[in-house]
């Protein structure tokens, strides 16, 4: 069923530790509702033929006297029961509750805005510098974030890019700036609203590294084109294009990219968005 | 009581009437241009969907810039789209029309309880719906926030948005005093010996809708005169503070919660969905009843199970919110909620293929599109479940799945259900039969042409294409692979609409055809055919107050002369 549902649209690889998980319960959903649309379907069309006025004028007051459906019902509801509690549920529960906080986890913030995704990196303090709506300045600033303060300094922002280490729990904390955005990762099975006055947690582990994508798409219709951050919820007239661009690398990629933004940082700061803004 | 007793002019005929037949023939009349408007607006969509950068042919014109549709008015294009085929289309003439024409000819009243009231009704459903299209001249265009309308991009929207909120105050307000009457009626009006368990199914489903309406509907008006503060007074229900829109920092108080809209209205439009089907799932019992020759299987089922989706549709709501950071618990609620209401919805269903067993099946027009609604709003309901599983619905929210998932239900669902409908009582409301061989055309190019439009979508949506997207997907790479399914939607699209000339054609040509003098050509045990003239009688219905002494499908009863037994039939 898994590779019907590939055929049938769903990408063939999931990049994230969650992502079968996620799959799966896809898979057995979709296998209930094959059973019984096929179960159904045959017995439908059967009656249709059987029963027929040319072939059974008089119709048969009493009907069918079966139980069967009943059964059929319950066994419905026992299958439901199993996809709740053995499969969505845990999966949910791990995906509110098992935020990793550690300092193996790599915490970043993502801003959503119309209509791009502004990435902020704490530096190598751990520490988120201060932010405010008033310092916001869409070409300089676009974070509002405060570089006089402390823990500023050293704070990392780019626009629609997102780098991230493979195999490493990765914590997002999620917002957004003026409206409503659903930051997804479709490759990694990952979606969540950004809701304004909201700072929602998300998390996910990355299995797969970019390089690793592109060889795996080599031949497909998307060949050369690595992951996204994708927009899901309706936005404003640029929803379409509210699109961002994730890199995976191996550790010490992200570590070398982390160094080299630094180093940008400690240059001077008035050229630096450029790089960012292009593309 | 059988007749006419005054003189009417035209203005109190047809205008301001208080005969519910004309009631409903007005709701259905303008209940059908609006959802040709509606698909209209949807045939434009298709066109820059499947060729984003070409100038839209015919309408063109009109929209400046080359012919080139622009992203805003893409959107404004879709909110109307969602909204005007429920709100002006579907819900008007399931509810409106059928239910007003119908409903009290098959319990044996007389008219509506509240006749001046469902005139207030109709008119109040007609304004709302001409405000809401005037959104489409006013600076900005027509809302353009979706049909759900989410602050705060719909508070901070162009000027539409106000005329859709205002709008939808009236559509409201229609659908409020609707639902009094229905209720009203079917609790006083019921005539002698119609029991509530004699009552058709048609009946059931439109009492149970009524509720949902008259429950569900108050906090979407509540929450829409809010939206209304929010975007003309300067409050903040809806609204936290500290918001940067385009660089500029919002002054606006702040405190509010953009979640709260969201609970309100999916308070609203859960029960909604219900509203779209339910009537649906009674056209298509009489219509099958009726050409299997034969009593339903589980009456009584049927019932408690449309009673029991009523009340469960009002505690699901929050199954449409599970990505906006939804803890374990109220998720866990929610779905399990969502399966429980699935069970009853298998058991009509289950119901209904069952009522085919041992039957004498007739394939005319009503029959094959109340047979296509069964495998149609299958398909609708089953992709449901994927999408109740939260951890499913991780991926498939806000896709392409989504869209074609409701789709099935209402599109090939409930509209194949009203077609059975209108093919099935259109001898009842003109006295004159329809044409079998363009109604069977309609059907089957209906049928391929909706699946071509709608099962591409379940492909895109598993690809994990979102919807709204104005360039139908081509910015993303994931679409890649299935971009090309969006020429093979519009092709399908544009000859559905094609397909339709069927159906408008024959509506032309038997409304101009001979009265064919029959009263119950369909052999129909109902009131109303047993017990009413085709088209019935002016004001009062009926020649003589029907008196009822059966249940309402007593089809092929054994040692009958006939193989129907009208309700109304004295032993």
């Amino acid at each position: 069923m898994l590779e019907l549902l590939r055929y049938f649209g769903l990408p063939t690889f999931s990049a994230s530790t969650q992502g079968p998980a996620i799959d799966n319960i896809n898979v057995l959903a979709h296998w209930l509702m094959a059973l019984l649309f096929v179960g159904w379907g045959a017995f439908f069309i059967y009656t249709l033929f059987r029963f027929r006025a040319s072939k059974n004028p008089k119709a048969n007051y009493q009907g069918i006297r079966s139980h069967f459906s009943s059964y059929l019902e319950v066994v419905i509801g026992v299958i439901e029961v199993v996809l709740l509690l053995g499969f969505a549920i845990p999966i949910w529960a791990s995906r509110v509750n098992d935020v990793p906080k550690g300092p193996d986890a790599i915490h970043i913030r993502v801003v959503g805005q119309q209509f791009a995704w502004n990435i902020h990196y704490p530096g190598p303090d751990g520490v988120f510098g201060a932010i405010s709506v008033d310092l916001v300045d869409e070409v300089e600033n676009p974070i509002g974030l405060d570089r006089s303060e402390e823990f500023a300094k050293d704070d990392i922002f780019t626009v629609n890019q997102l780098h991230i280490p493979v195999n490493t729990p990765i914590n997002i904390s999620l917002s957004t700036k003026d409206v409503i955005h659903s930051f997804t990762l479709t490759e990694l099975r990952v979606k969540q609203d950004a809701i304004p006055g909201m700072e929602i947690p998300v998390w996910f582990e990355a299995t797969m590294t970019t390089d690793e994508l592109l060889e795996e798409i080599k031949g497909t219709a998307r060949e050369g084109r690595g992951f996204e951050i994708a927009c899901a919820q309706l936005c404003g007239l640029g929803h379409y294009r509210m699109k961002g661009f994730m890199t995976i690398h191996e550790m010490d990629g992200y570590e070398a990219w982390l160094a080299e933004e630094q180093e940008y940082l400690s240059e001077e700061e008035e050229d630096d968005w450029e790089d960012d803004w292009e593309d | 009581m059988s007749t006419d007793y005054h003189k009417e002019s035209f203005f109190t005929k047809y205008i301001w009437s208080t005969d519910h037949k004309i009631i409903g023939l007005q709701y259905g009349i303008t209940a059908l241009l609006w959802l040709l408007f509606g698909f209209i607006l949807m045939m434009i969509m298709r066109y820059q969907l499947a060729y984003p950068e070409s100038p839209i042919p015919i309408v063109g014109a009109l929209l400046g810039d080359g012919g080139l549709l622009p992203p805003e008015m893409y959107n404004s294009l879709g909110a109307m789209h969602g909204t005007i085929m429920i709100f002006l289309g579907v819900v008007p003439l399931a509810f409106g029309a059928f239910g007003n024409y119908f409903l009290p000819l098959q319990i044996g009243a007389i008219d509506m309880a509240f006749p001046k009231l469902n005139a207030t009704s109709y008119w109040m459903y007609f304004v709302g719906s001409v405000v809401m299209v005037t959104g489409f001249f006013v600076p900005g265009g027509a809302a353009n926030s979706g049909w759900t309308s989410y602050p705060p991009l719909s508070n901070i929207a162009t000027t539409g948005q106000t005329v859709w909120l205002c709008g939808m105050v009236f559509l409201i307000t229609s659908s409020l005093l609707g639902s009094i009457n229905i209720l009203a009626t079917v609790i006083q009006l019921r005539t002698e010996g119609m029991n509530w368990m004699r009552l058709p199914i048609f009946v059931w489903v439109q009492f149970i809708t009524a509720f949902l309406l008259l429950l569900a509907f108050p906090p979407l008006e509540a929450a829409s005169v809010l939206q209304l503060m929010d975007r003309l007074a300067g409050t903040s229900f809806f609204m936290p503070s500290g918001l940067v829109v385009s660089g500029v920092a919002l002054s606006n108080a702040g405190g509010g919660s953009p979640l709260l809209w969201q609970h309100l209205f999916w308070f609203l439009a859960h029960p909604e969905v219900y509203v779209l089907i339910l009537p649906a799932f009674g056209i298509v019992v009489e219509v099958i009843a009726n050409n299997t020759r034969k009593p339903i299987w589980g009456y009584k089922s049927i019932v408690y199970a449309v009673v029991f989706l009523g009340f469960m549709s009002f505690i699901v709501w929050a199954h449409h919110m599970f990505i906006t950071g939804m803890g374990t618990s109220m998720s866990s609620f929610f779905q399990t909620t969502t399966m429980i209401i699935s069970i009853p919805s298998v058991v009509i269903l289950t119901a209904l293929f069952m009522s085919l067993w041992g039957a004498s099946i007739r394939y005319n027009t009503p029959m094959l599109f109340a047979l296509g609604f069964l495998p149609m709003f299958g398909i609708g309901g089953l992709t449901g479940l994927p999408l109740g599983l939260a951890a499913a619905d991780i991926y498939l929210h806000d896709t392409y799945y989504v869209i074609g998932h409701f789709h099935y239900v209402v599109a090939p669902g409930t509209i194949f259900a009203l077609f059975a409908g209108i093919y099935y009582w259109f001898p009842k409301m003109t006295g004159k039969r329809m044409n079998e061989t363009l109604g069977k055309l309609h059907f089957f190019f209906s049928l391929i042409f909706m699946n071509g439009v709608f099962l591409p979508m379940m492909a895109q949506g598993l690809a994990g294409v979102s919807r709204r997207l104005w360039d139908g997907g081509e910015m993303y790479a994931h679409a890649a692979g299935v971009l090309y399914l969006n020429e093979v939607m519009s092709i399908s699209a544009w000859l559905l609409g094609m397909t339709q000339i069927f159906f408008i054609v024959n509506m032309i040509i038997s409304l101009m055809s001979k009265k064919t003098g029959e009263s119950n050509p369909w052999g129909a045990t109902t009131l109303d055919w047993s017990a009413t003239t085709s088209p019935p009688l002016g004001h009062g219905n009926f020649e003589v107050v029907p008196t009822v002494y059966r249940g309402p499908y007593e089809y092929s009863v054994p040692g009958a002369d006939k193989d129907f037994t009208p309700q109304n039939e004295k032993v």
